[in-house]
């Protein structure tokens, strides 16, 4: 859904960092993408392709993409335990008074350039 | 040949995008402008809501609209023979605005407003945000309030299926509550569920079709628009 501005996003990104280190050319690019973050890596190879593409500092560049757990934080009991397995209930306590640490987040991990 | 060398660079995705809304909600607020952003699925009722909203309250501020919500601009229209000033925004088809894209419609629309001889400052400035409930909602527009309208319809369960939407609003209107009797839509089950995920957010049921009791939203209105 939202894949192509998350592309949009990554390709400004990685064009200022290019600017600053004096690079020309990127060959991969490495995301690492939260369990939850909701975004479909097949969606965003798509979106990559069309985008980077267009991009003089990007064609032709690969996107690769690495998942990171998700982490849920229970208030009740001070425990944590993976978000997609268990979801919004403890497995500990069986409180439903949690919420999520981490698992929603979008890093540029690293790139490979020249 | 150049030697490829592994950069690392570990930012965060949104990061930039962030610091771009807060950027300018910190102009907003010193501009006196205050910026909401509606979301919500296509035909919950914002377009209809936003009309009778400047009927309401055209006397008292100032204010316009930026349609998002598809690239044809009829929405743009009907708010546009509410006597509002309204602009159409290009989101060549994306699902969600983000920062940046909100920034430029707010020249645009100064813009506009300029040409036409008109103060180009507005009290209110209203987004209607693409009709989606999942895609807006990850993107921090720089908006100074996010407003969500969940339709009867569309049922109490949505705050347990799109979290994320309710988690970032402050406000949810529940529109459509004139065909309440029609649908096994439980008011206090969906605030239940809102609160679960946003202890904060406020509830207003609404029914934008007659008006009714839309003067909870526009009291709210009027104090984000005081400060
Ligand atoms: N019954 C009823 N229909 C409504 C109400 N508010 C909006 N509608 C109708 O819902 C449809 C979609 O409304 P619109 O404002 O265009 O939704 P948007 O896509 O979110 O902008 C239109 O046919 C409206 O007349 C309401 O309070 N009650
Ligand atoms: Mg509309
Ligand atoms: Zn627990």
């Amino acid at each position: 859904m939202h894949e192509l501005g998350i592309v949009f996003h990554v390709i400004d990104d990685i064009e200022t960092l290019g600017r600053e280190n004096d690079l020309s050319r990127v060959s991969s690019v490495t995301l690492e993408l939260g369990e939850v973050s909701g975004v479909v890596p097949s969606l965003l190879q798509d979106a990559w392709r069309w985008a980077a593409d267009r991009s003089d500092l990007l064609r032709g560049s690969e996107l690769v993409c690495e998942s990171t757990p998700a982490v849920t934080l229970c208030d009740a009991c001070g425990r944590t335990y993976g978000t997609v397995e268990h979801g919004r209930t403890c497995p500990y306590c069986g409180s439903g008074d949690t919420h999520l640490l981490y698992g929603r987040d979008m890093t540029i991990k690293q790139i490979e350039a020249c | 040949m150049d030697e490829f060398r592994v950069i690392e660079v570990k930012q965060n995705v949104m990061a930039s995008n962030d610091a771009e809304a807060d950027e300018l909600r910190a102009a907003l607020a010193h501009e006196g402008t205050t910026l909401v952003n509606l979301m919500s699925s296509p035909g919950s009722g914002k377009t209809t809501t936003l009309g009778r909203t400047i009927g309401a309250l055209a006397r008292e501020m100032s204010i316009a609209v930026m349609e998002a919500d598809i690239d044809s601009d009829v929405d743009a229209r009907t708010i546009a023979a509410t006597g509002a000033d309204a602009i159409q925004l290009h989101t060549g088809g994306m699902c969600h605005l983000d920062a940046d894209m909100c920034r430029q419609g707010l020249d645009e629309l100064a813009d506009q407003l300029t040409h036409s001889g008109k103060d180009p400052h507005r009290d209110l400035v209203f987004l209607e945000n693409v009709g989606n409930l999942v895609c807006p909602a990850e993107f921090d527009t720089g908006a100074t309030a996010n407003v969500a309208i969940l339709s009867v319809p569309e049922g109490d369960d949505k705050p347990l299926k799109y979290p994320l939407m309710f988690e970032v609003c402050d406000l949810v209107l529940v529109n459509k509550m004139d065909v309440a009797p029609y649908f096994d839509f439980d008011l206090a089950r969906f605030e239940d569920n809102v609160r679960s995920r946003n202890p904060k957010a406020t509830v207003i049921p609404i029914c934008a079709k007659t008006g009714e009791g839309m003067d909870a939203w526009y009291d709210w209105l009027r104090s984000l628009v005081r400060g």
